[in-house]
């Protein structure tokens, strides 16, 4: 069975899946359809959703269009979401690889290190971290990577620890080859699956930090996102419910479309397992 | 102002508050309303925060109160005169008032309270008082104030928040904030201090010695403490509360208290302060040095769309540097109405090459964050390339004191008048680093210098007028800040509560001629 079969076995990964294309292509279409800033006020304020063309989502506190910032906003929640990771990823793996591998002391240290990060509840330090830096896109994007790299790492790490001892890799070690080509080459591409399960959970998790933070008023304040429509919103929400309720769904199908996705990874690279759930 | 003048002004606002009266106000009732946030004591004087002045001003009192005017109206001083040459203030003090503890109050305590009281605690009325040569009590009803020189704003500074009078026999000769009376404010206003239940609520008591004639007609008004904005409102909408005063709720919840029934709205009452919203522009250095940059923000912002939008229709587009309840305000100039291609053409004689700047939003809540959005893409809109940086109050504070910032929003007291609360932004001598509130934007001018200073001391006002006069124009031009808005900060009231503002200071003390028509 192919790969994208055993994945669109799963009925609700190929939902998630189109809705994810979906939201990707709002956020391509954004600057088309789009093409004025989204902070420009352009109609009166408080306009209700669909009392005037153009304007299908109606108009915020200060007359801008809430449809452009719901389309610009996709693109800042995806791009935050998936730079977030990859930082993530680029601490957590090569940490997790090299505490799995060598064992020992090393482990010990680097486990260590990682506890430090994981005893601090992730919102509470990503606040402080972007209150520290002042917010901007780039400093939200490293507090989530700091905050989201210490499962990552553990992770790796487990798989690393199953991994060293088998035969192909002794059989490596044999023939002479070195540590790093060991890690890079012979086991790093055997735990892919699983990180890319998890790299697709993290991205919907960094969605939700990114909108949290700019909920509180700690986003990028020169960047219109979902979290900051909403928290822009939350003061009028008894008067104008499509402020807040527009961007609101926005991120719950971004999210609920992540996980599912990510449940469909899960399914299509570990078809044993799925076989036996 | 000679005698017969001052005479007549005083029976004028006499005949004016009783006209206001004229509706048959009921006795009786207690006032429910909010201070926030709790203040740090009662003392006038002694605390000079914004919730002292509004709970104590109805305990304490001034020689002089002000109407929505700004023209004094008569207190404990009943009349009042100066002299040809502007240089010695003779008041004449009211008959029969008392001190809530039953001590007469004469000319003696007048002279304590400006002499030893005031100069000794009270950085405001220093500042006053600094021009002030000798304060003698000529007799037990008569209190004379020689002044250096003339100092044209001295009328206007003895509102109660500012100059409160206090009791000699309690205070004279002891360490003043140790003083055991701290705690159980005595003063001779028409209500008196009854209980202070720390976090709850401070109550206030009718002073039925009250040397007004019928006042005050309330029982009492007990100053509720709550802590969080949605509570205030939410108290305010299940009627638990009868008069939000200005700046208790949030902007945004205005609109939506106001439209309730049985619920006014007055705007008047804040003119003593009229705070007044600016944008500081960087004089100094980068694309803000340029006086044609500066004017083409002017041109570029939407003032009018901010006040209908963010503070809902409420406040006042400014002409210039003197905002309309500043007195002296030069109304020839003309406006810097929205104007993007004006603001255009400025920015491309100038030469400028789409260099970066930033914008300070004031960090104290929504309304101001929508502020510096609206001001962002304003200046976007224009072809300025500007950035948005928030801080929290301390960066705020610490990025202004340092001089920096491109541009920042901010607002200041005016005071009532130029010399008190608008020359400070303007004097080359007030440019100092640390303070985010003195000559922050770095405008040096030695013209506009000289017509401030002068303008300070001249007599009589059509001298002052004049010279001001010349000050805005140069102002006008050079615009050393943005001049956003007036603020408005409205007070909303159960409409049963009658006669609630009837000078420029509002409720802080407005509750003297209220009354409950229930």
């Amino acid at each position: 069975m192919s790969f994208f079969a055993r994945f669109a076995q799963n009925r609700g990964a190929l939902v998630g899946l189109i809705i994810l294309l979906l939201i990707i292509a709002m956020a391509i279409l954004a600057p088309l359809l789009f093409p004025e800033s989204p902070w420009r006020m352009v109609q009166r304020p408080f306009l209700p959703p669909l009392s005037q063309d153009g304007f299908p989502l109606g108009t915020d506190t200060m007359g801008r269009n809430v449809a452009s910032g719901l389309m610009h906003g996709a693109w800042v929640s995806l791009l935050i979401g998936l730079v977030s990771t990859s930082v993530a990823l680029l601490i957590g793996v090569p940490l997790g690889a090299i505490a799995g591998y060598y064992g020992g002391i090393i482990d010990d240290v680097l486990m260590r290190f990682t506890e430090f990060f994981q005893t601090i509840p992730n919102f509470a330090l990503a606040i402080v971290l972007v209150a520290i830096m002042q917010p901007s896109i780039t400093s939200i994007v490293l507090a989530i990577a700091i905050v989201s790299w210490p499962p990552v790492a553990r992770l790796v790490r487990a798989e690393f620890m199953s991994l060293r001892n088998r035969e192909y890799v002794e059989a490596a070690r044999l023939v002479g080859q070195s540590n790093t080509t060991i890690i890079l080459r012979q086991i790093l591409p055997n735990t892919l699956s699983p990180i890319i399960v998890l790299a697709s959970l993290m991205v919907a998790t960094a969605i939700l930090l990114e909108s949290a933070l700019s909920f509180l008023g700690l986003g990028d304040p020169n960047v219109m996102s979902w979290g900051y429509m909403i928290g822009a919103a939350r003061t009028v929400i008894r008067q104008a419910w499509w402020l807040s309720f527009f961007p609101g769904v926005a991120i719950l199908l971004t999210v609920l479309a992540l996980n599912l996705v990510g449940e469909g990874l899960d399914d299509a690279l570990n078809p044993k397992l799925s076989r036996e759930r | 102002m000679k005698k017969p003048l001052a005479l007549a002004i005083s029976a004028a606002a006499l005949a004016f508050t009783s006209a206001a009266l004229a509706d048959d106000p009921k006795e009786g009732g207690v006032v429910n309303t909010i201070i926030q946030p709790e203040p740090p004591g009662l003392v006038l004087g002694m605390v000079q925060n914004a919730p002292t002045r509004t709970v104590s001003g109805n305990i304490y009192e001034g020689l002089l109160r002000y109407s929505t005017d700004l023209e004094p109206m008569p207190q404990l001083a009943e009349s009042w005169e100066v002299s040809d040459d502007g240089r010695t203030y003779t008041f004449h003090l009211r008959e029969g008032v008392t001190w809530h503890d039953g001590e007469a109050f004469t000319a003696d305590d007048v002279v304590f309270s400006a002499d030893v009281f005031h100069r000794e605690l009270n950085p405001s009325a220093r500042a006053v008082l600094q021009h002030v040569e000798s304060i003698e009590a000529t007799d037990d009803h008569t209190v004379v104030f020689t002044l250096k020189q003339p100092f044209g704003p001295f009328l206007i500074s003895f509102e109660a928040g500012t100059f409160t009078m206090v009791p000699e026999h309690l205070y004279a000769g002891t360490d003043f904030r140790n003083n055991e009376h701290n705690d159980h404010p005595i003063g001779t206003g028409p209500f008196k201090f009854s209980n202070w239940e720390r976090g709850t609520v401070i109550e206030l008591v009718k002073n039925e010695e009250y040397y007004e004639e019928g006042l005050p007609y309330l029982d009492g008004v007990n100053w509720h403490i709550i802590p969080d904005g949605a509570s205030r409102a939410v108290a305010f909408e299940n009627e638990t509360i009868d008069v939000l005063p200005s700046g208790t709720v949030e902007n945004f919840d205005i609109p939506r208290l106001a439209e309730m029934d049985n619920v006014c709205m007055t705007e008047e009452g804040h003119e003593y302060f009229s705070p007044f919203a600016m944008l500081w522009m960087n004089n100094r250095e980068g694309p803000t040095a340029d006086k044609r940059f500066r004017q083409a923000v002017m041109y570029a912002m939407d003032r009018e769309f901010a006040k209908d939008v963010l503070w809902n229709g409420l406040g006042n587009v400014p002409l210039s540097a003197f905002g309309s309840n500043a007195r002296f305000q030069n109304d020839d100039l003309e406006p810097y109405d929205y104007n993007p291609d004006r603001a255009r053409e400025l920015l491309d004689e100038m030469g400028y090459d789409g260099e970066e700047i930033t914008i300070l939003p004031l960090p104290y809540g929504e309304t101001w964050t929508r502020w510096a959005e609206a001001v962002q893409q304003n200046l976007r809109e224009v072809g300025i390339n500007v950035e948005t940086q928030a801080t929290d109050v301390g960066g705020w504070n610490q990025r202004l004191g340092d001089w920096d910032y491109d541009l920042a929003f901010t607002y200041l007291y005016q005071y009532g008048d130029p010399a008190l609360g608008i020359s400070r932004t303007y004097l080359s001598d007030n440019i100092a680093k640390g303070s985010p509130w003195n000559n922050v934007e770095g405008y040096e001018n030695e013209r506009v210098d000289e017509l401030f200073n002068e303008a300070a001391t001249a007599f009589p006002d059509e001298e002052r007028e004049a010279l001001y006069s010349e000050v805005q124009e140069i102002l006008h031009e050079d615009v050393p800040v943005g001049w956003l808005m007036e603020l408005g900060f409205p007070t909303l009231y159960r409409c049963d509560v009658q006669n609630l503002v009837t000078s420029g200071v509002g409720v802080n003390d407005g509750f003297k001629d209220a009354w409950l028509d229930r």
